[in-house]
C-alpha cells in the first residue's frame, strides 16, 4: 500500500546540514493502523509529510497504491492529494468558516457541485459525532471537537490514506480516546489505512497494530505492537514501552526494596496475549510453600491483546523460591529476578 | 435654512453641496483603485516572502523597493512629482480626476504593506492543510488567504480611506477641488472662517461614517 525506499530529507540550515529523515524503508500494509514513535526532532514529522509530499524527499522514493508520488508532478501531484486525508496538531481549521463549510472544503477543491456536498457534509458530520454543531464556528468549539471537524474534513473525499501528524497531543487524556475512538472506528467502517506520528506510547498501545520508532531521522525498530512491547530491542523502545506499563516511581520503589530486603526475590512478570489473563498468583501460593508479595502491576490492552508487568516479591524456603520461579517461567509469562543493579540490567 | 444663513454668511450652500459630492467621488474612485492595487501588491509582497509560494526574491525586492519609495513620500510632494505623469495621463493639471493618480499612487503602498501584515498573520497550519488537500495557488489565495485575513483587510481599508480623505483636502489646496478647495479658496484666502469651518464639520462626518462602516464590517467577519 504504502512503500518507503530509502527516503532521506536533508535541511540546509544556517547552522549548517540536518539529517531529519536519514535512509527510511517502511512498507504499510492496507487497512491497518501504523505507528511511528520517537521522541521531539527525531523526524517523524518531516516522515509523514513526505507521505503526501508536503515535504518533497532529498532522496529515495515513496509509492501509494502502486503510485511514485516521487515521479509526479504538480497537477498529478494535487489530484493525489485529494487521495490522502490529513490531521494536525493544531486542527490548521479555516476560522472564518463554519464547521459545515470547512468540511465542504475540500469537495470544493475536488470540484464536487453543492448539491452531492451539502449531502456529503451532512454524512461526514454525523460519522464524527457533531451534529447540531454544522453552523458552529470553530471558535466556538473544544479542542475535541475541532479534531473531530478535521476528521470530518480529511475524510470528505473518501480518500484510502489518513495520516495524522499529532493528531492528539493537543488533547486532554479523555478527549484523546475519545478521538482514538473514531479513528479505530472509521478505520473498520472504511478499511482506511492511517499513519499516525507521536511521542505517546500510550497512543499506539491503544489503536496501532505495528509501530516503528524513530531515533535520529531512523527507524530503529519495528515490528507489530504486541510484540515491540513484549521484546522490546533498543533502550529507547523500553524507555517507550515503560511509558504505559509502569508507573514512573517503580523503578525508586523496587530499588528501596531491595536494600531493605536481604533474602527474598523480587521479580518482573511480564504477561502478554492470553496469559494475562490467567490467574497465576493465586496459583503459584496454592502450589508452593511461598509468600507472595504483590508490589505493583499494570495490564494494558493493545489491539492484538492485553500486555502488562507485575512486580512480586516471593518469600520462602530459597530452594522452594527457585522451584516457583521455575514454575512461572512454565507459564509463558517472561521472568525477571531484579538483582540490586537496576531494572535495565537484570539477570533472568 | 434662515438659521443657518444667519450662522454661516458667506457658505454657499450649492456650492459646498457640489464640492462635497466632488470630494466624495475622489474618495469613491481612489479607495476602490487602492483597494485593488494595493491588494495585488500586498498579495506579491506576501507570496514572493521567503517559504512561501511564489517564493521569489528579486520580484519582492522590486516590489518591496517601490512600496517602500512611494510610502515615505509626503503625499504633498508625491503630487508634484507626479505632475509630468498625470498630465500625460489625465491632460490636465487640474480637477478631481487630475488629483486621482497621486492620491492612487501615494495611498497603495501604505495599504500593500497593511495587505502583507494581514496575511502574515495568517496560520501557516491552515495553508499547508488547504495544500494537503490538493488545493491549486489560486485557491489558496481566494478560498484562505484572503478570507481568513478579511477582518485585517477590512480594518486596513478603513484606515486607507481616512488618510485618502486628508490627502484629497491637501489636493483641494494644488487645484483638484473638493471640500478642500473650498475651504483654502473661499475659507483661507477670503477670511471666511465659517466656510471652513462648514467644509470641515463635513470631512469629519465623512470620516465618522467610513470608520462606522469599517468597524461594523470588521466585527461582522471576524469569527475568531
Ligand atoms: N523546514 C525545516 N528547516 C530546517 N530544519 C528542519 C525543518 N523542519 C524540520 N527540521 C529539523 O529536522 C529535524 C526533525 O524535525 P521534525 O519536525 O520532523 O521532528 P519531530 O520528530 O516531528 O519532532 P516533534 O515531536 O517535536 O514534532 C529537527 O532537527 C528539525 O529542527
Ligand atoms: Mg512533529
Amino acid at each position: 500500500m504504502i512503500t518507503l525506499k530509502n527516503v532521506k530529507k536533508v535541511f540546509h540550515t544556517k547552522d549548517g546540514v540536518v539529517n531529519a529523515v536519514d535512509g527510511v524503508n517502511l512498507t504499510i500494509n492496507k487497512g491497518e493502523i501504523f505507528g511511528v514513535i520517537g521522541y521531539s526532532g527525531a523526524g517523524k514529522s518531516t516522515l509523514i509529510r513526505m507521505l503526501n509530499m508536503l515535504e518533497k524527499p532529498t532522496d529515495g522514493s515513496v509509492d501509494i497504491n502502486g503510485e511514485s508520488l516521487t515521479s509526479f508532478n504538480n497537477k498529478q501531484l494535487r489530484i493525489a492529494r485529494q487521495n490522502i486525508g490529513m490531521i494536525f496538531q493544531h486542527f490548521n481549521l479555516l476560522w472564518s468558516r463554519t464547521v459545515r463549510e470547512n468540511i465542504s472544503f475540500p469537495l470544493e477543491i475536488s470540484g464536487i457541485n453543492k448539491k452531492e456536498r451539502i449531502k456529503r457534509v451532512d454524512e461526514l458530520i454525523d460519522l464524527v459525532g457533531l451534529s447540531g454543531r454544522g453552523d458552529s464556528y470553530p471558535s466556538q468549539l473544544s479542542g475535541g471537537q475541532k479534531q473531530r471537524v478535521g476528521i470530518a474534513r480529511s475524510l470528505a473525499n473518501n480518500p484510502d490514506v489518513l495520516l495524522c501528524d499529532e493528531a492528539t497531543s493537543a488533547l486532554d487524556p479523555k478527549t484523546t480516546d475519545s478521538i482514538l475512538n473514531l479513528l479505530v472506528d472509521i478505520n473498520k467502517k472504511l478499511g482506511l489505512t492511517i499513519v499516525l506520528i507521536t511521542h505517546e506510547m500510550h497512543v499506539i498501545r491503544k489503536i496501532c497494530n505495528r509501530v516503528a520508532v524513530m531515533e535520529e531521522g531512523r527507524v530503529v525498530e519495528e515490528g507489530p505492537v504486541l510484540e515491540v512491547f513484549r521484546t522490546p530491542k533498543r533502550t529507547i523502545t523500553q524507555d517507550f514501552v515503560k511509558q504505559v506499563t509502569e508507573p514512573e516511581e517503580t523503578e525508586e520503589t523496587i530499588q528501596h526494596l531491595i536494600q531493605k530486603e536481604g533474602h527474598s526475590q523480587i521479580v518482573k512478570l511480564t504477561f502478554v496475549g492470553g496469559t494475562a489473563e490467567r490467574p497465576l498468583i493465586s496459583d503459584l501460593i496454592r502450589k508452593f510453600e511461598v509468600y507472595v508479595n504483590i508490589l505493583q502491576g499494570k495490564i494494558s490492552q493493545t489491539r492484538d491483546g492485553a500486555y502488562g508487568t507485575l512486580f512480586i516479591q516471593i518469600d520462602g524456603q530459597p530452594e522452594t523460591v527457585k522451584e516457583a520461579i521455575y514454575h512461572i517461567q512454565q507459564q509463558e509469562v517472561e521472568v525477571e529476578v531484579i538483582t540490586n543493579v537496576g531494572i535495565g540490567n537484570t539477570v533472568s | 435654512m434662515l438659521a443657518l444663513a444667519t450662522l454661516f454668511p458667506n457658505v454657499d450652500w450649492e456650492d459646498m453641496w457640489e464640492a462635497t459630492l466632488e470630494t466624495l467621488y475622489m474618495t469613491g474612485i481612489s479607495v476602490t483603485a487602492t483597494f485593488l492595487l494595493g491588494l495585488i501588491l500586498g498579495l506579491l509582497l506576501f507570496l514572493t516572502e521567503r517559504g512561501n509560494l511564489w517564493q521569489n526574491k528579486p520580484v519582492q525586492l522590486i516590489i518591496a523597493g517601490f512600496v517602500n519609495i512611494f510610502r515615505s513620500i509626503p503625499f504633498i510632494i508625491l503630487i508634484i512629482l507626479l505632475v509630468p505623469f498625470t498630465t500625460l495621463l489625465v491632460g490636465t493639471m487640474l480637477g478631481a480626476n487630475a488629483a486621482l493618480p497621486a492620491l492612487i499612487i501615494g495611498a497603495a503602498p501604505f495599504y500593500a504593506r497593511m495587505v502583507e501584515i494581514a496575511l502574515r498573520e495568517i496560520d501557516k497550519g491552515v495553508i499547508e492543510a488547504a495544500k494537503s488537500m490538493g488545493a491549486t495557488d489560486i485557491q489558496i489565495i481566494y478560498k484562505v488567504l484572503l478570507p481568513e485575513s478579511l477582518p485585517a483587510l477590512i480594518s486596513g481599508i478603513t484606515v486607507t480611506a481616512i488618510a485618502l480623505i486628508s490627502y484629497i483636502a491637501m489636493a483641494g489646496v494644488v487645484g483638484a477641488g473638493g471640500l478642500g478647495t473650498l475651504a483654502y479658496l473661499d475659507g483661507f484666502q477670503r477670511y471666511q472662517n465659517d466656510v471652513t469651518f462648514v467644509s470641515t464639520v463635513i470631512i469629519l462626518i465623512i470620516v465618522f461614517i467610513i470608520q462606522w462602516i469599517g468597524d461594523f464590517f470588521t466585527q461582522k467577519t471576524d469569527k475568531r
